[in-house]
């Protein structure tokens, strides 16, 4: 294994890794994130394999992580020399033969691609590299280009600029897009003052939620008192809803870590952690392989690129506590604590691992700054909106059409998220809200739909960024089950230090699951109202401050499901089981009986081929009847 | 030195010194709980809250970990502090309802119980505060008993809730414990603490039971006294 | 008593291989859970001696975090997915269907060892909700209808 000590270096092996992504024979490349192996990807990689063997063909099989587009995976993409590339969509093992056919033939006869990419970016470099060379083929001239695709026509790739095209167990090929570049230039050309300086012109903000000024922190960080300093990657995202940074370290994992050894040498740092959430298996292995081909590469430990500048990196897993997303939580897991947050009067940049001063970022904030230190801290400030510059990564989920990963610039509208590239909510239900910022957010009303995403709309909304969790709601979502349902998370996560918390938040999730059993009382709103003021003051971290939070904007925009509950004892949304009812339509029952079988509680009665009835005081509303029901027979009262 | 300000009033104060310490010396009353001056601060029961304001930003802060600032304009019982204090107060008197301590300082903070809380009847006296887990980590160092769990399961007690082995029977945590949640039982020549019982030493001079043998073997071991010298009472010394 | 010393062997070379320092007993715990599928008292007991690290001190770290059990898991982990978008596609039945089948609570264990039920946020398979993992399979697009036949797969699996 060749060291990398200089440029020239890497670009040699740039060019292997070019060879790699644009072989000359035919490559296919399967997408296998968590989410494409959950959807049967690695199936379909198996059958693939088993197909090119049987038929002695000569073709390339790689995988690569998730390009988005989580709603038609398994996706499967065919690279073959100056042709573009094609990607299909819900790939299945019984498929691969015909897909083969094609290729071998060379038509789309037996299954259409999804979109087709002619030519893509490289964003660090600034360059295009085509996969087309000349006129596109005949047979391909209706496949839709991916920038033509909704889904992709408004995004900016620049966290995600890797993932999904290279193989992220090639370090080659991450160099071939301008990979380790950027550390380069870092160390061979730029002071450290002058890479903190650039990275506060950029205007980066923390994308781990709380927003700070990225640069402003490196700065502190480099200037506070201590030979020993310590930079870490904070990957233990815990937001219900959020893989933004899951599918940064499966599918790119050398981009975290040459942003940290950027950082690292900026703050004059030379350990680092990168603590990983224990429930992302494959982001562990994946950046544990590529922290060992940096290693091999020179890329990490003594003298890096030639210079005085020694650092490496650990992985630490987390062991299932939300908490220790907080910084200081995360650092006591790291010294082999419990995941208890403390306060932070004295600052983690001055005081933080083992009491050094620490450097501790978001994924997303450490896989930006390679491409702020080619392009320039200017180029970055240009994009987004000014207090919330570059872009970001969100996991559009829920009740929305295109569910999966989209990296948008900060500042656009809402509308363009949840039409344009979700494509809207499915099965003609009407839109209700979007919820951002995981348990510590608020819901948006789709009557806010124009509200431009960026850091200081969010909040002034009554919501915030959060880490990139967007969860959809359509009208049967209730929204006072949505504000339970954080609050019984944070009840379960909570560290139980401090009394406002422990205490408040479990009073908090008490009332809320009174009002959603029908046992609310009149005047539990302003009670929760009251009690959030406190909470938020007191709490001794961000997991009990804003824990009110979602109860809060629930009560701001949808007042009225509260009151419905508390004093009509109704859920309009037709959700909490205390107060809906299920009801067979006489008109429409056949009498088939399938609900009757399936019932747990046989409460379904009824004769053969005619009406049957459910008896309410054995219902448990289980929803069972609703699901095997083929005549939509069955309505939730 | 350090000059600031605390319920308007100017008063200067050593660098490094905490809000609470420098407004109790000043004649400004602050309510604790789970500050003691034998062990370190945790800031967990979040009574002694008090607002600062840095130039035009304010936040509520714990006073027992605050250090003094320049400049800094500190406010002890505003609307914003009461409020916190009040919650909390609310919340530990549903948690602690047989809790003698907890009714007095409500009391005496206008506090009276929000009847939307389902009194608990299982945390006993408990509030949470850590003072018995510090003492015994870092003034007795045994760290016989430790929290376990998270959030409202939280705990105090010997992993396993079974007998220590390393209990001394001190009983320091029952001493440090500001609400007489520990419970500690001491007759002629035993005591019974955390599900233990210690037999306890007769004074060499005077006869009397006054400390455990445990404990005393201990102290031989960590400062190299021989047992027998220290088998005489505080009195007879 | 030589399954005690086989615990206490096997404890030791785990703490051997992330060394002694305080700062690797979280690692060291989950080693020992991967190789028990839970945390035995003896192994805890190892670790005590071998890392100097006090039985509160370990015990706290081992009660505080969601992935050790103190008790014996059993074969197949059923984690209900309750993120977000699991939780607004009907986890919540998913749950309740699943209870009322292993006749267990949500964090129980079945009484022939077979099945450990609890809930999990979040597996971030969200375009495939609501989510089950049993066994580390993930089980998309569940609905009630399928759980029986699911669990007889993996009873006869065994």
């Amino acid at each position: 294994m060749k060291k990398i000590s200089a440029i020239d270096d890497l670009k040699k092996a740039g060019e292997k890794g070019l060879k790699s992504l644009f072989p000359d024979g035919v490559k296919i490349v399967v997408g296998m994130a968590t989410s494409g192996i959950a959807a049967g990807a690695d199936k379909v990689y198996a059958a693939l394999n088993e197909e090119i063997k049987k038929r002695k063909l000569s073709y390339i099989l790689a995988k690569t992580g998730s390009m988005g587009m989580d709603f038609i995976e398994p996706l499967v993409d065919v690279i073959e020399k100056d042709k573009p590339r094609l990607s299909y969509g819900k790939m299945t093992p019984a498929k691969v033969p015909q897909l083969i056919d094609q290729i071998i033939k060379g038509n789309i006869d037996n299954i259409k691609p999804i979109y087709r990419i002619d030519e893509e970016d490289v964003i660090i470099t600034n360059e295009q590299y085509q996969y087309l060379k000349g006129k596109v083929p005949e047979y391909l001239k209706d496949v839709p280009k991916i920038s033509e695709l909704p889904f992709y026509k408004k995004q900016v790739k620049i966290v995600t600029r890797n993932c999904g095209i290279i193989d992220p167990e090639n370090i080659e090929e991450y160099i071939a897009r301008g990979g380790y570049f950027a550390l380069q230039k870092a160390l061979r050309t730029m002071t450290s003052d002058a890479i903190v300086e650039d990275v506060i012109r950029s205007g980066l903000r923390g994308r781990g939620g709380g927003g700070f000024p990225a640069g402003k922190k490196w700065q502190s960080c480099r200037s506070a008192q201590g030979d020993i300093k310590y930079v870490i990657c904070n990957g233990d995202e815990g937001d219900p809803g959020a893989y933004m940074d899951r599918s940064v370290m499966e599918g790119d994992p050398h981009s975290v870590i040459e942003g940290m050894i950027i950082g690292a040498y900026a703050i004059g740092a030379q350990e680092g952690y990168i603590y990983v959430r224990n429930e992302y298996p494959l982001a562990v292995a994946n950046l544990a392989q590529a922290i060992e081909e940096a290693r091999s590469h020179g890329l990490l430990g003594k003298n890096i690129f030639d210079t005085n500048f020694n650092f490496d990196i650990k992985i630490s897993k987390g062991a299932g506590a939300f908490v220790c997303g907080e910084s200081t939580a995360l650092m006591a897991s790291l010294e082999g604590k419990a995941g208890e947050p403390r306060a932070k009067y004295i600052h983690t940049v001055e005081h933080g691992l083992w009491d050094r001063p620490s450097n501790l970022n978001n994924v997303e904030t450490w896989v930006n700054v390679p491409v702020i230190i080619t392009r320039g801290g200017k180029w970055f400030s240009a994009i987004g909106v000014p207090h919330s510059t570059g872009t970001k990564v969100f996991s559009l989920v829920g009740k929305i059409n295109n569910i999966g990963l989209v990296e948008v610039p900060m500042g656009i509208p809402l509308k363009d998220i949840v039409y344009d590239i979700g494509g809207g909510i499915p099965s003609g239900k009407q839109f209700k809200a979007v919820q951002t910022g995981g348990p510590s957010g608020g819901a948006i009303p789709a009557a806010m739909i124009n509200l431009p995403v960026d850091f200081d709309s969010l909040w002034e909304a009554g919501s915030m960024m959060g880490s990139g969790g967007m969860i959809v709601m359509d009208e049967n979502t209730c929204m006072v089950d949505l504000a339970r349902y954080f609050i019984e998370f944070l009840v379960s996560e909570s560290c139980g230090k401090c009394t406002p918390c422990r205490e408040g938040v479990r009073r908090m999730n008490d009332i809320l699951h009174d009002i959603c059993a029908g046992k609310g009382r009149q005047g539990d709103v302003e009670i929760l109202e009251s009690m959030a003021k406190g909470i938020k003051d007191g709490s001794l971290c961000a997991l009990g401050g804003s824990a009110p939070n979602p109860v809060l904007s629930t009560i701001k925009y949808f007042r009225q499901e509260y009151d419905a509950h508390i004093q009509k004892k109704c859920c309009p949304a037709g959700v909490c089981r205390a107060l809906i009812r299920y009801e067979i339509s006489a008109k429409k029952c056949t009498g088939c009986g399938v609900c009757a079988k399936k019932c747990p509680t046989e409460c379904i009665s009824g004769e053969k081929k005619k009406a049957h009835k459910i008896n309410q005081k054995k219902c448990i509303k289980c929803g069972v009847c609703l699901e095997s029901c083929k005549f939509d027979a069955i309505t939730v009262k | 030195m350090v000059n600031l300000i605390i319920d308007g009033k100017t008063i200067t104060a050593n660098k490094g010194a905490m809000v609470l310490e420098v407004a109790r010396a000043a004649g400004i009353d602050i309510p604790t709980l789970c500050a003691h001056e034998s062990v370190s601060r945790s800031g967990a029961c979040r009574l002694c809250v008090v607002e600062v304001k840095r130039g035009n930003r304010t936040k509520i802060v714990t006073s027992c970990l605050y250090p003094v600032e320049e400049g800094i304009a500190v406010e002890t019982k505003n609307e914003r502090v009461l409020n916190v204090r009040r919650l909390v107060l609310e919340l530990l008197l549903a948690r602690n309802p047989e809790s003698e301590v907890i009714a007095d300082l409500a009391k005496k903070l206008g506090v009276t119980p929000q009847p939307r809380f389902t009194l608990d009847k299982d945390k006993g006296k408990c509030i949470l505060c850590r003072s018995c887990v510090r003492v015994c980590e870092e003034v007795v160092g045994v760290s016989a008993i430790g929290l376990s769990c998270r959030g409202s399961d939280k705990t105090v007690g010997p992993p396993y809730s079974e007998k220590s082995d390393v209990c001394i029977g001190c009983g320091a945590c029952a001493f440090i414990c500001p609400t007489g949640h520990i419970e500690m039982e001491t007759t002629e020549d035993k005591r019974i603490i955390w599900g233990r019982t210690f037999k306890m030493k007769s004074c060499d001079v005077c006869g009397r039971y006054f400390a455990p043998v445990d404990q005393l073997k201990y102290i031989s071991k960590i400062t190299g006294v021989p047992l027998k010298e220290l088998a005489i009472c505080t009195d007879c010394r | 008593m030589k399954r005690a010393s086989d615990i206490e062997v096997k404890t030791k070379e785990i703490v051997k291989k992330h060394g002694r320092d305080k700062s690797s007993l979280i690692a060291v715990l989950q080693d020992i859970q991967e190789q028990y599928n839970y945390l035995p008292k003896d192994a805890l007991a190892t670790v005590n001696e071998e890392m100097e690290i006090p039985a509160s001190r370990i015990y706290e770290v081992a009660t505080f975090y969601n992935s050790f059990s103190l008790n014996p898991r059993g074969r197949y982990l059923v984690e209900v997915c309750a993120g977000t978008a699991c939780h607004v596609q009907g986890a919540s039945r998913l749950m309740d269907k699943l209870q009322r089948d292993l006749e267990i609570e949500c964090g129980e264990t079945t009484k022939d060892n077979m099945f450990s039920l609890e809930e999990v946020r979040c597996l971030g398979c969200c375009s495939l909700a609501p989510v089950v993992r049993i066994g580390g399979d993930i089980h998309p697009y569940l609905t009630q209808d399928k759980i029986p036949k699911i669990l007889g797969n993996y009873r006869k699996q065994g």
